[in-house]
């Protein structure tokens, strides 16, 4: 196996081995109900770290998602409340704006070659702030129509319900595996990570495929904040505070080096999974409490760090060796 | 005579930055099915040329015709729509990309508007068949040695451009195995008429593989000849040759101090970079390194330095035991560097002239007995008197200074810690002439004064104008001694082309 693959089969032994020990604790685990609502449950964190993968597998990081999802759930809100205007046109003009908005965190950290961390910091306290400017409330979303997308589902055998917006998110998964390793576009990414001056060298075009990159980042923040808000039936511009670091945690597990480059869609999948299944646990459990959740995620967020340099170390020892072989 | 168009010409190219004329009204003949050598050492202006010719830099002026049009390519990506390809010692290719990828990035066979991962391996395939290589194209890149990587950045290159191939020092990290299966390659190229240009500093290389060759120092055209008939000496000749040498004197300094050595160094050397070596040195003595580029000059003051440790061999000074096992340990011991690369390896250009002078005596000291502000500005001042530093006032940052003061900076830093030993490495390069002439008589006041010093210098001429002794080096080893009236300009030179190892032909 390629040390490309390793830390996505790492990924997926370590998701199995662990649905396999909650299953022994807890058969109902495998039901297709459990399933279903881990689907649902993750949704939104789900489309916002297939975002955040394109954008690590550039090298880059974008710390603003959170703060769109949170103000996504403000405007719709807001705009149900006030304007006679369709969830649906609400939802249009919404993925317009933070596309636009990933776009020009895009622009600025490629026409004045801007760390993106400190780009993207101040695009989440601008998020943040904006939806303070449109209700410091929680607004509770009443639409017909959101009851319409809410009960929609299909149902699986065994009862689980395959949700509206837990299927969304495993076609976005499915979008993203596409767009990774069956475009250019993705191609293009993958060579950003590689190395900036070595692609702008091959005629990668950066300044679009960067600015594509943070604007696909912003679209998927977008549409994981209408799937916030389907989920809560609420906009409140304090909710999902800290989900960027989920995010970026679900790609880590996921196997995507944090330095750009490596790694999979399908990885960040398994990530968010997996982080969704320990939750799950302690609900099954019962007696733990919710940090446990936390703590998992810091051991094996520990974990992935020290499996990704033990591979580079392992690779470049073997290229010492190429190079110092007759 | 040429009875056709050559491939590429370039009349007159001349390229100026800011304080220096990087070249300076050269020509450049390439024609169809050759490979054709560039030469010259560090400065000379070869990289300069291959970046007008690629369009990394635009020229100042001259003209650069290809197929007998006039180009002037814009960028890189335009020289390569022209014709013109480049391959870099350190290949600009993703390692984290498959080999796939990296010959057909941006032109992936497409099917129903989804890039088709079988059709791209297969033409991936098919670029690399011709270059006899069999390889699983899905792989990493890096997970191929440095001369596979190489091979798929000439199909690459190749591919894009497909009528001028320039090499920019291609074997620096093969071995010899993997130089033979690249110069199979190129022979290949060669045949399918396509004009190379070959960089190296491998003069044995040079005449392996190249029909002609391009001798540049300086900035200006020394001289284009065929390998055929041409001999070892008169290339070196070519590339050091001298411009001075009616003003300088004819042989090396014979006023050499004696009595014991200052400083002893017995088979001192590190593995892989230079070989052991002997060297004294006496107070007051200053001792001369020649040798092409790459032949271990850097790296024998490296190692002596402590940068790269010895591992081999002791030093000693007045019968105790040196160590030095770090820059530290060599500080300590009274030793200081001025390195090749002063604006990476020497100069903190965003502090300020008296905060760069200071540096290496604030070191030696430790940081909890800072220098006096007072004493900084007095040990600044006096350093820009005395080494005439050209500088409104000791609070410029030092980045702003030009090179000649800038090396000036590093000197008067570490003669602010009184050093018994130095080592220059190129004092001279990139600097203008006026300073130039100011670092020489540098040199030989501070060896009158009873300093020791290793200079390291590409320029000849210079090095027998200050030299007591002069150590020879090639392929990183010592190849010869030479001492006093046996130091000529003929003799360096005949020491650094010999084929194989002699004694010291004076």
């Amino acid at each position: 196996m390629s040390s490309r693959h390793l830390p996505l089969a790492a990924t997926l032994l370590i998701f199995l081995v662990a649905y396999a020990a909650c299953y022994a604790q807890f058969p109902a685990m495998l039901s297709t109900r459990v399933v279903g609502n881990l689907l649902t449950d993750n949704a939104f964190l789900g489309i916002v770290a297939v975002g955040m993968t394109f954008v690590i597998l550039s090298g880059g990081i974008d710390l603003s998602v959170g703060s769109v999802i949170a103000f996504s759930g403000v405007f719709i809100a807001v705009m149900l409340r006030d304007t006679g205007l369709h969830p649906l046109a609400v939802f249009a003009l919404l993925l317009v704006l933070t596309t636009a908005f990933g776009a020009a965190m895009g622009a600025i950290i490629h026409l004045l070659e801007m760390p993106a961390f400190i780009v993207t910091l101040a695009g989440m306290f601008l998020a943040r702030g904006m939806a303070y400017v449109l209700s410091i409330d929680s607004i509770p979303v009443t639409h017909d129509f959101y009851d319409t997308l809410q009960g929609a589902y299909w149902l699986m055998p065994g009862k689980g319900r395959l949700t509206l917006i837990g299927g969304l998110m495993l076609l976005v998964v499915l979008g993203g595996i596409l767009l990774a390793h069956r475009t250019r576009f993705g191609a293009n990414i993958y060579a950003l990570g590689g190395g900036v001056q070595a692609a702008r060298l091959m005629g990668v075009p950066v300044g679009r495929t960067t600015v594509g990159i943070y604007a696909l980042s912003g679209l998927l923040a977008g549409l994981a904040g209408i799937v916030f808000s389907l989920y809560t039936s609420a906009g409140y511009s304090l909710a999902a505070v800290g989900v960027e670091l989920d995010a970026i945690a679900a790609v880590v597990i996921g196997g995507t080096l944090l330095t750009g480059g490596s790694g999979f869609i399908a990885g960040t999948f398994i990530g968010v999974l997996i982080m969704g299944l320990i939750q799950t646990y302690i609900i099954f459990d019962g007696t733990l409490s919710s940090w446990w959740t936390k703590i998992v995620i810091g051991i094996l967020l520990f974990a992935f760090i020290l499996l990704q340099k033990g591979l580079l170390w392992a690779s470049t020892g073997r290229r010492w060796r190429l190079a110092g072989s007759g | 005579m040429e009875d056709r168009e050559p491939l590429l010409r370039a009349q007159g190219v001349t390229k100026a930055f800011p304080g220096a004329l990087a070249l300076d009204g050269v020509d450049f003949t390439l024609r169809r099915g050759e490979v054709h050598a560039l030469l010259g050492e560090n400065g000379a202006g070869k990289s300069t040329l291959v970046k007008c010719l690629t369009g990394a830099y635009r020229r100042d002026g001259g003209d650069i015709l290809l197929d007998g049009r006039p180009i002037d390519p814009r960028d890189t990506q335009a020289a390569q729509e022209l014709g013109i390809g480049t391959v870099y010692q350190e290949v600009n290719l993703l390692e984290n990309l498959t080999v796939a990828e990296n010959l057909l990035l941006g032109r992936q066979p497409r099917r129903m508007g989804l890039v088709s991962p079988g059709a791209t391996r297969a033409a991936a395939r098919e670029m690399l068949a011709g270059y006899g290589l069999d390889i699983d194209v899905g792989r990493t890149l890096g997970s191929y040695p440095v001369a596979i990587r190489q091979v798929v950045a000439i199909a690459r290159a190749v591919s894009l451009s497909g009528k001028v191939l320039i090499l920019d020092e291609p074997t620096a990290s093969l071995d010899a195995r993997e130089v033979e299966m690249l110069f199979g390659v190129i022979e290949g190229l060669r045949a399918r008429g396509l004009g190379i240009v070959f960089i190296s500093h491998f003069l044995d290389q040079v005449f392996r593989i190249c029909d002609r060759v391009t001798v540049l120092r300086n900035g200006r055209l020394v001289g284009a000849r065929d390998t055929r008939g041409l001999d070892r000496v008169g290339l070196v000749n070519m590339m050091l040759g001298r411009e001075l040498s009616e003003e300088t004197r004819a042989h090396g300094r014979t006023d050499g101090p004696q009595g014991a050595p200052a400083l002893t160094f017995r088979g001192f050397g590190r593995a892989g970079r230079i070989a052991p070596v002997d060297l004294e040195i006496r107070r007051g003595e200053v001792v001369g390194v020649a040798g092409l580029l790459g032949s271990g000059r850097t790296e024998l003051a490296e190692t002596i330095f402590g940068v790269t440790p010895h591992d081999s061999g002791a030093a000693e000074a007045g019968g105790s035991r040196l160590s030095l096992a770090s820059p530290r340990a060599a500080v300590a011991a009274g030793f200081g560097f001025c390195p090749e690369d002063r604006k990476t390896d020497a100069l903190v250009g965003d502090l300020t002239i008296r905060e760069n002078i200071v540096l290496a005596l604030q070191a030696r000291r430790g940081w909890a007995r800072p220098v006096p502000r007072r004493e900084q500005a007095a040990l600044a001042e006096e350093y820009i008197a005395r080494l005439d530093i050209r500088t409104t006032d000791a609070e410029k940052p030092a980045g702003q200074l030009s090179g000649g003061n800038q090396q000036k900076v590093i000197l008067a830093r570490w003669l602010a810690t009184n050093p018994r030993f130095l080592i220059l490495d190129e004092p001279t390069r990139g600097i203008d002439v006026g300073a130039h002439a100011e670092i020489i008589r540098l040199i030989e006041e501070l060896c009158a004064a009873g300093m020791s010093l290793l200079v390291i210098s590409s320029e000849l001429d210079e090095l027998v104008s200050y030299s007591h002794r002069v150590m020879v080096l090639r392929d990183r080893a010592q190849v010869a001694a030479l001492e006093g009236a046996g130091i000529t300009v003929e003799s360096i030179v005949s020491a650094i082309a010999a084929p194989e190892p002699e004694g010291a032909p004076a």
